[in-house]
């Protein structure tokens, strides 16, 4: 599934993010692919929120709709 | 407004030692620390553009922009990377909260064997919220001295000082060398480590292929950096804090649109109610009955009140009597206001939870939810704020921004004349104001949104942790920027009204409200003296806006005179930067366009409102 289908609370693993350049800033930001993250928020209609350790990145709802993520 | 403090070219003697790290880890405040210069402190990231440099021991201190890492993906990375390629000691500031994302700069770094000294700050937060690091562990594992500081309340900072001088290189990562050792003959190291991660400008200089490993690097740098995360932070505990709860009802439309409703509340009844009329018209009363009757009674006795002279200094548009009084009596008190509730947004971290909040909204304009940093920005001044459109991230939403700040944002100064102004003719006007401004807003951007090529660019932010703002830091920054602020508007004030009164005396004021009359008069239906408005709005738009309190008009024509003034492009300082950053002939072309679509609109709203009091 994709990101901005994860459900608030969940989480899960980023499988595959198909835009090189979103995957090399993601990495800076600590979520690369293969990382186990938090869904903290999902906005309704808007950004999805994901949390590692205490960093947190909201993520634009077309952008995660791009992000592939697997539930764990 | 200039952020950078002082900039200087190529400093000749001593070291250089560069602050670099993520954006918003306290770079700014260690920088002020140790220059004793003034650099702005905010709570979002992009507040540092350009490199800053002070003096440090006989050396130079340069503060690099935020970066996550080092490339060229956009003008901070570019900027960065050029002053990181001359350090000679990088002192790398890391935000202990974020460990993980902040060590992959660091050990980018490290990777390019630069001598470096990582400079642990918040180390106060994170206690607080019950993180533990290792610092003996991490400083082993690195490779490099690790000083545990806290940049705002001065912890630690003499301990840094000490360990600047003994930066290291850190360990070698062996793997990464080997891909370099064919390189190294011809370019040092830090350059090679740049090239196989791909770096296509430095790749050209040096004529070789530029690495096509930049992914893989990337990732096993990351895998290290969780490896070292991993062992030398532990969590004492994982309640979610009160701070956390708050921050995430700012960011869901149940609860967001609330809190952010009551902030704007907030921000009217102090910057609205109690600073624009009870502070102003103390201030202002002060101002026009003492200080004008003392400066025209003192200048009386020195020249003659029938002179040219003394006209020019203090008759109508007096260089000492009206200058004076707005800057001080009207503006000062309300700029203050502004600038001080913008610190609080920005040092809070509500800023980016509010980019959060409206992603989807601003989606509908052509924006992503991170223009609302400078569109935000722009209500204290759009100068500025216009160069915070960089953190933007495309060249299209950089220009809807710009175009929208233009048209559509009043800056501070305006708004203050404008509340002084429609606060006297009642709340609707106030309203109307709004919603008008707010239409005109969404118009455009829905507008150039759906005609300009390309697509919104998604929002990917972050959010920094929910904290109480420093009161020391919230007044330097609201003090600093106010002062800023009238210490630029005062000559060219002092400036437009001395051309004015020069322009009234002589009767050219007459004649251009003549050649005015087809707009003022037969479009917009007011009187011919509003020429002077918008003249003097030309120089400077609160400045024009000011004069409105001066003229007799009815509460319709004064909310045109303040739409039509609020529409067209703020001053010549923001038409400079527009210019700037958009090139002459988009420049030109948003220029012209703001201004032909703030007088239709103007008359436009004219005849809407007759025909509806009517």
């Amino acid at each position: 599934m994709t990101l901005d289908n994860a459900k608030k609370g969940q989480l899960v693993k980023i499988t595959n993010i198909p835009d090189e350049v979103t995957r090399i800033k993601a990495i800076r930001f600590g979520i690369s692919e293969g990382e186990v993250v938090t869904c903290l928020e999902v906005v309704p209609a808007g950004p999805v929120v994901v949390s590692k350790n205490k960093q947190e990145i909201a993520i634009g709802r077309s952008l995660a709709s791009y992000i592939w993520v697997e539930p764990c | 407004m200039d952020n950078s403090g002082i900039k200087a070219g190529n400093p000749a003697a001593g070291k250089k030692i560069v602050l670099a790290g993520n954006p918003n880890v306290g770079k700014s405040a260690l920088f002020n620390i140790l220059t004793g210069l003034y650099v702005d402190v905010s709570n979002y990231p992009g507040t540092t553009l350009d490199m800053t440099c002070g003096r440090y021991n006989g050396d130079v201190i340069i503060e690099a922009p935020g970066v996550y890492g080092l490339s060229s993906m956009n003008d901070e990375e570019k900027i960065t990377r050029d002053i990181i390629l001359a350090a000679d000691v990088v002192v790398n500031v890391v935000n202990s909260l974020h460990l993980d994302r902040d060590l992959f700069f660091t050990l980018q770094i490290i990777d390019m064997g630069i001598p470096i000294v990582v400079a642990l700050n918040m180390t106060d937060e994170a206690m607080q919220v019950g993180l533990e690091i290792n610092i003996n562990l991490l400083e082993k594992l690195l490779g490099v001295p690790v000083v545990p500081i806290a940049a705002v309340s001065g912890a630690g900072i003499e301990e840094l000082k000490d360990k600047i001088y003994s930066a290291r290189t850190g360990h070698v990562n062996l793997a990464l060398m080997e891909k370099m050792k064919m390189l190294l003959s011809k370019m040092n190291r830090r350059e090679a480590l740049l090239v196989i991660e791909g770096d296509a400008k430095l790749s050209e200089c040096y004529g070789v292929q530029p690495g096509t490993e930049r992914e893989a690097i990337y990732r096993a740098r990351r895998e290290n950096v969780n490896r070292i995360v991993a062992q030398v932070v532990r969590e004492i505990n994982k309640d979610a804090s009160i701070a956390a709860r708050l921050g995430n009802w700012m960011l869901l439309p149940v609860t967001g649109f609330p809190l952010l409703a009551l902030t704007l509340w907030a921000v009217y009844e102090l910057v609205g109610v109690f600073l624009a009329q009870f502070v102003v018209d103390l201030t202002g009363g002060f101002m026009s009955g003492y200080y004008e009757p003392a400066v025209r009674s003192l200048l009386s006795g020195v020249i003659s009140p029938e002179g040219v002279i003394y006209s020019i200094l203090a008759g109508q548009y007096g260089l000492l009597t009206l200058t004076v009084t707005y800057l001080i009596g009207l503006l000062f008190p309300l700029v203050l206001g502004i600038f001080f509730v913008l610190s609080i947004l920005e040092d809070s971290g509500y800023m980016p939870r509010i980019a959060t909040l409206l992603d989807r909204t601003l989606t509908g304009i052509g924006l992503n939810g991170q223009a609302v940093i400078p569109l935000l920005l722009g209500f204290g001044c759009v100068t500025m704020a216009c160069i915070t459109t960089r953190i933007l991230g495309s060249d299209r939403e950089r220009r809807i921004a710009i175009f929208l700040l233009a048209l559509g944002v009043p800056c501070s100064a305006q708004m203050a004349i404008i509340t002084a102004v429609l606060a006297g003719s009642g709340v609707s006007y106030m309203l109307l104001y709004m919603l008008f401004m707010l239409f005109m807003i969404v118009g455009a951007g829905t507008l150039l949104g759906r005609f300009l090529p390309g697509r919104p660019f998604p929002l990917l932010i972050e959010l920094p942790p929910l904290r109480l703002p420093g009161a020391k830091n919230v007044w330097k920054k609201t003090w600093g920027r106010s002062y800023q602020f009238i210490k630029e508007a005062f000559p060219i004030f002092a400036g437009g009204t001395l051309l004015l009164g020069i322009l009234d005396v002589y009767g050219v004021l007459h004649q251009l409200r003549y050649l005015l009359a087809p707009v003022t008069v037969s479009w917009l239906h007011l009187p011919e003296e509003v020429a002077d408005i918008f003249i003097m709005g030309f120089i400077r738009k609160e400045f024009g806006a000011a004069a409105v309190l001066n003229l007799q008009m009815l509460p319709l024509q004064k909310f045109v005179v303040m739409l039509t003034l609020s529409l067209t492009v703020p001053c010549i300082a923001s038409t400079m930067v527009i210019f700037k950053e958009r090139g002459w002939r988009e420049g030109l072309l948003i220029w012209a366009a703001v201004f032909a679509t703030a007088f239709i609109a103007g008359g436009l709203a004219t005849r809407l409102l007759e025909i509806w009091l009517v």
